[in-house]
């Protein structure tokens, strides 16, 4: 047996992740059909961590639901099929691609495919009938988001409406709906960047290696280190080179940056994450970086 | 330290507008680094932009766009950062009387209460009523805040009149602990450290005192109370006859070989064994998540609590407690809601509504028939089924609920149990 803690005393992340735990059980207690929203980055892999401790040794009760945008990193993929393999969980696939083909979402080219998500993962919701949606959106990540609830009720047309959220107290969710309508659900709301690292360190889970630092081709683009990919040809005047670089945020390979960087193990992610002096978004993220409020306005729509 | 180890404090805090709480907190994250470079250039291109001379530190932690043009913050926003030794979640309410749901919201899950008050102006019924309800949600500490000293010279009399008057209606409240710091928010003096300007002050600096005020021992860890949320049932080869009982523990210690008794059926069993995950452990205390068995086949479900033979809450469909009502149409006897109460959800008559605190005055005002919005009272409520209760003065979990609209689906009700 292990000996627990003589003075009674949790550690924040201990105390974090019992939260989290407690919100899991609590979907997976009250809500007819959860989903787990898997978008492969570390957020993503922390959440697949605590449902897995929080029904263990039963599997996870739930499937867990992809939006295939087309322009995902390999090893993104690679990473989500051995937690897949591992857990012996459900995986559902919902592929922009398909959904253009189908006609649920309009074939625009200039869209970005970030926006083109919204619409896909929205019908996804619809078509398996899901509930509950967890997401692994933080509040310290962005303004807009430090109003979030941990039960983040959305209409029956998926949308979040600010102003009128359900008073959240203690540790008592309300999660009830009316026919159509759906909850997203956050349960690492209260963790930060580096807490989620911390947790990734201690519990020696595997996350993409696209996180460490490795070898490149890559051009700069609006101030930030993009890929070399033929999803995003150059255009003129962008020069490729080799860098050692790592990955922030796993997000679409065409708008996602990367930062040159040395750091190759967990403990040098968060030596270097603690002395960061960017946001993970306003770094790397194309999508978020053009106005204050882009968040906002994403959210609004139904964005995760 | 890594995260790893750290402490958690969550702290409410509590102003009139202008009082300088955006300014305070903003100093806060700013001076913690928990504001990045792009946040900062942001809010000092904002300031330039709006003519300011000085960058604006309340920018950094204005939430959704409607709110921030008209200047205010309106709902909770929860904001976080940490020093070596702890984590802190700061619970950022609004301070007008018809956001009293949000500051109670705030407050519910807060070890600490930060009242700000404008040195100037000196106590004012706002913040009365703030520290009125960061004691009636038991808050197990209270921090007032004199901020702008800069303004009154750095006066110590002035500094002495609040903390004088304030002492003094603090007494009529639940406040096991209250500090009161001389600061000024946009100067900087005894936030992080310590004034030049305030010799006469001995005092802690706020950070200090946020870093160091003792939470562990606010816990209860005598009364065991483990409410059952979800019964884990692997049905797999290898953990055939696996049945544990998953819940948070919500006050005193768990151990194996326990006497414990499952209500409200009243069955008696002992704990065989308690599991973290994949491992077994010798205790588990607030705010654990673990899974606990039971050496007997006893019937348990979601909804049931694990107490002590001797020890156990009162089961009860006579429910007497504080409400904050917080929808638009109001609280009315004879109305019919649904109520969870841990993990149990059952459905609540509305038989009396006592009186209306007047979280101003504290005056009890019996004449109301009903609770407006925003407004806090003493009902009684008759439940279907049994609640496993405890007062909330003795624990924060098993003595508190909330109440649901069965209509609308929304959160309209948070109660607190007398007793
Ligand atoms: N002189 C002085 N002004 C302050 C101080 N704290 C805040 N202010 C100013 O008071 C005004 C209101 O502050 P703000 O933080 O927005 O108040 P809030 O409404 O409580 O969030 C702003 O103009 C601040 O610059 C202080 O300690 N001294």
């Amino acid at each position: 047996m292990t000996q627990t803690h003589s003075d009674y005393r949790l550690s924040q992340l201990d105390q974090l992740e019992a939260e989290s735990i407690h919100i899991f059980r609590e979907v997976a207690a009250e809500f007819e059909k959860p989903v787990l929203m898997f978008s492969g980055g570390k957020d993503s892999i922390v959440m697949l961590r605590l449902a897995e401790k929080a029904f263990y040794p039963a599997k996870i009760p739930f499937s867990i639901l992809q939006v295939d945008t087309g322009l995902d990193f390999p090893e993104v993929m690679e990473t989500r099929d051995r937690w897949v393999e591992r857990l012996g969980i459900n995986l559902v696939v919902a592929s922009i691609d398909d959904a253009i083909k189908n006609g649920i979402i309009p074939d625009a080219a200039k869209i970005s495919r970030n926006r083109l998500q919204i619409p896909t993962l929205l019908n996804a919701i619809e078509e398996n009938g899901f509930t509950a949606a967890f997401g692994g959106g933080r509040r310290d990540e962005e303004k807009a988001r430090a109003k979030e609830r941990v039960y983040s009720h959305r209409d029956e047309f998926g949308q979040w409406d600010p102003k009128n959220q359900r008073p959240e107290l203690w540790s008592l969710y309300n999660g009830r709906l009316h026919e159509g309508e759906h909850m997203r659900i956050f349960p690492i709301s209260n963790w930060t960047e580096l807490d989620v690292w911390d947790y990734i360190g201690r519990e020696g889970i595997e996350i993409p290696s696209i996180y460490f630092s490795h070898q490149r081709r890559v051009f700069v683009r609006d101030g930030m280190l993009m890929s070399e990919t033929p999803l995003n040809p150059t255009r003129d005047g962008e020069v490729v080179e080799e860098r050692t670089v790592r990955f922030r945020t796993c997000g679409d390979i065409t708008l996602t940056g990367c930062v040159e960087s040395t750091a190759s193990t967990i403990d040098e992610i968060i030596e270097e994450v603690a002395v960061a002096r960017k946001t993970e978004r306003g770094a790397t993220r194309g999508d978020d970086r053009f106005s204050e409020a882009a968040m906002e306005d994403r959210k609004k729509e139904g964005y995760f | 330290m890594a995260t790893t180890d750290m402490d958690l404090l969550r702290f409410a805090t509590a102003g009139s507008v202008d009082d300088g709480k955006s300014t305070l907190i903003g100093r806060l994250l700013l001076d913690s680094k928990a504001i990045f470079e792009d946040q900062l250039e942001a809010v000092e291109a904002t300031s330039e932009a709006k003519g300011y001379d000085y960058t604006d530190l309340a920018l950094l932690t204005d939430g959704l766009r409607s709110e921030r043009e008209q200047g205010i913050t309106i709902d909770v926003a929860y904001r976080y950062f940490a020093t070596p030794n702890r984590k802190f979640i700061i619970a950022d309410t609004p301070g007008h009387v018809q956001y009293t749901r949000n500051m109670v919201t705030g407050a519910s899950t807060a070890d600490l209460g930060l009242v700000l008050v404008d040195a100037r102006q000196g106590l004012t019924e706002q913040s009365r009523r703030h520290a009125v309800i960061l004691s009636l949600l038991r808050v197990p500490h209270l921090v007032l805040a004199v901020n702008k000293m800069d303004l009154v010279d750095f006066d110590q009399e002035v500094f002495d009149k609040i903390h004088r008057d304030f002492t003094q209606f603090a007494t009529k409240l639940n406040v096991p602990d209250l500090e009161v710091i001389p600061i000024s928010a946009l100067q900087g003096d005894n936030v992080v450290t310590r004034s030049d300007n305030m010799p006469w002050y001995s005092g802690p600096t706020l950070m200090h005192h946020l870093e160091h005020v003792h939470v562990a021992s606010d816990r209860d860890l005598i009364d065991a109370r483990f409410p059952v949320q979800y019964v884990v049932r692997p049905k797999s080869d290898e953990f055939h006859d696996y049945r544990g009982y998953a819940g948070q523990v919500a006050g005193g210690v768990l151990k194996p070989g326990d006497e414990v008794v499952v209500l409200p059926s009243g069955m008696t069993s002992k704990i065989s064994k308690i599991d973290l995950f994949d491992k077994e452990i010798t205790e588990a205390f607030p705010p654990m998540s673990v899974t606990v068995h039971l050496e007997d086949d006893v019937d348990v479900s979601r909804g049931d609590m694990i107490a002590r033979v001797n020890n156990a809450p009162t089961p009860s469909q006579d429910i007497d407690a504080m409400v904050c009502w917080m929808t638009t149409a109001p609280l009315q006897p004879r109305q019919k809601l649904a109520i969870k109460h841990t993990t149990r959800t059952g459905r609540a008559l509305v038989k009396d509504i006592a009186y209306r605190l007047d979280v101003n005055t504290l005056h009890r005002d019996q004449d109301t028939k009903e609770l407006a919005v925003n407004e806090i009272g003493r009902v009684t409520l008759r439940t279907t089924v049994p609640l496993l209760v405890d007062p909330y003065s003795k624990n924060r979990t098993t003595g508190s609920f909330i109440l649901i609209d069965e209509a609308t689906g929304v959160t309209v009700g948070a109660g607190m149990i007398n007793g």
